[in-house]
């Protein structure tokens, strides 16, 4: 086998979108991550594996600055978005999410209808600028996320009456709405059936002709279907980085290996 | 790394069809042994054998393909795992060929009984026929082992079987020449020896499938080749 990407998963851009160097985070006196460093491309999906607790979503959430939320949490090294320090003090986080945008692993509408749960955040960012225009917002990013057909007819339910699979694509309708460069999903798929699976892959790949999408999963044949990149994290640091078709026929790593065979690493 | 999956059934899985193969070329290696003594010793009953023989080999090929589709289907391998299945494919489907090419020496070993011997041929075509099974014996060793030297080994060894299939390809044809009523036994007998040639390529081939499970990728180099006869011709008598 030989390292050429298959057609398909052609790498559009070398692009480098998020840049991680020597990147450490601390809980408190727990070293959570160490040492990495990373090159986040443009217009690829990236994937996160790794064991539960190996540190994948702690460094997903550096990405956005939504580990500020944490007390104890400290976060070191250099992470940028476009050249641009993330956690320089000038950048204000709020503005940083929504470039970045992010979905997590148990679905959390707001409790709201369905229409203001994806018109909350263009309106706050001033996206648009009639009822017809976010009229026409909420429409594309709700068809974005899979869910159009199911809500067009009561736009006004509250989102916290879907089921549990609606309510995620609701919530990556509200995540893409607001246009964000970058989509980080933690998970986005755990909690859905496989054809709400599979309409959350194929909307992953339509998101990366235009943005980089970075997913945290546990399932590894999620990753290789629907990532370009593959990094393996385990016990806090990166083990291996390389692209998706490498990582899942010849790991560099005898613990990349051991943990995507299924065996004990 | 360690060697065990965290689901047991998934090893009994992979050391399934491990065995089927290992059975396989068990069966191959002793169909060319038989073939060529068969034909030194001109015994038909051996050679039918071989022949009744081939389809437990093809069966059985059939069955290792059955639980490889299987294994891609249920476990959806990975990394070692799957280079394990996608080898396991190849070297059945290499093997499989390998007992035709026996078959067919017993085909033709039944003929060439009916016939007057060539001096010296089926002595020759046996002893390559034992460079090949010892190839292929080691090609074998070197999957069980993981050892990626051995099969380059193996590899490098097909330059032998080569050279012999050379020698016997110029011997039969000076037979011929210096007497028609040759012709026919040495076609046969030349036939066999292009088959035991073409078995060392496919045993070649197992070798490959062995550093590629091994290493994760194709050998890049070249292998030394030594069979001229595609552009021999007769000297004039």
């Amino acid at each position: 086998m030989y390292d050429t990407p298959f057609l398909e998963r052609n790498i559009v851009t070398q692009e480098v979108k998020i840049s991680a160097r020597d990147c450490q985070v601390h809980y408190g006196d727990n070293h959570a991550i160490k040492d990495v460093n990373v090159d986040i491309e443009d217009k690829t999906v990236t994937a996160f594996i790794g064991p539960s607790g190996c540190g994948k979503s702690t460094f997903l959430r550096c990405l956005n600055r939504m580990n500020d939320t944490i007390d104890i949490c400290r976060v070191e090294g250099r992470i940028t978005l476009d050249g641009e320090d993330i956690y320089d003090p000038k950048v204000d986080p709020v503005q940083l999410r929504a470039k970045v945008g992010m979905v997590f692993q148990k679905p959390n509408p707001f409790p709201k209808s369905i229409y203001d749960n994806v018109a909350y955040g263009p309106k706050i960012h001033g996206l648009a600028r009639s009822k017809a225009e976010l009229d026409e917002i909420v429409e594309k990013a709700l068809r974005r996320g899979a869910i159009w057909d199911e809500v067009k007819d009561r736009l006004t339910a509250p989102g916290t009456g879907l089921s549990g699979g609606q309510q995620q694509r609701l919530c990556i309708a509200r995540a893409v709405a607001t246009e964000p460069e970058v989509l980080l999903m933690d998970e986005p798929c755990s909690a859905l059936d496989p054809i709400a699976t599979a309409q959350v892959e194929e909307l992953i790949d339509e998101l990366r002709e235009q943005y980089s999408v970075v997913i945290v999963t546990h399932s590894m044949q999620q990753a290789a279907r629907v990532s370009q990149k593959t990094a393996f994290f385990h016990m806090g640091s990166l083990v291996e980085f390389g692209e998706t078709g490498q990582i899942f026929t010849n790991p560099r790593d005898p613990r990349t290996e051991s943990y995507i065979t299924g065996r004990i690493g | 790394m360690s060697d065990r999956h965290i689901v047991k059934s998934y090893d009994r899985d992979l050391e399934g069809i491990q065995a089927l193969i290992m059975k396989m070329g068990g069966l191959v290696e002793a169909a060319i042994l038989e073939a060529a003594n068969s034909l030194d010793n001109r015994d038909e009953e051996a050679a039918e054998r071989v022949r009744a023989n081939d389809k437990v080999i093809d069966a059985l090929e059939d069955q290792v393909n059955q639980a490889c589709a299987r294994m891609l289907a249920l476990r959806q391998p990975s990394a070692g795992d799957l280079r394990t299945v996608l080898s396991v494919m190849k070297i059945s489907s290499n093997l499989e060929r390998v007992g035709d090419y026996a078959k067919n020496m017993g085909k033709r070993t039944g003929v060439l009984v009916q016939m007057s011997p060539i001096e010296g041929a089926s002595g020759a075509i046996r002893r390559m026929a034992k460079v090949v099974e010892r190839m292929l014996k080691d090609a074998l060793d070197a999957y069980i082992q993981r050892d990626a030297e051995l099969a380059q080994d193996v590899r490098m060894r097909d330059h032998e079987v080569d050279q012999m299939y050379n020698a016997l390809f110029r011997e039969f044809l000076t037979f011929m020449m210096e007497d028609p009523r040759n012709i026919t036994a040495c076609m046969h007998l030349h036939f066999i020896a292009k088959n035991i040639e073409r078995m060392g390529d496919h045993v070649t081939g197992i070798a490959e499938q062995v550093i590629y499970l091994v290493t994760g990728a194709m050998p890049e180099d070249d292998r030394p080749k030594a069979d001229q006869t595609a552009t021999a011709a007769p000297s004039a008598p």
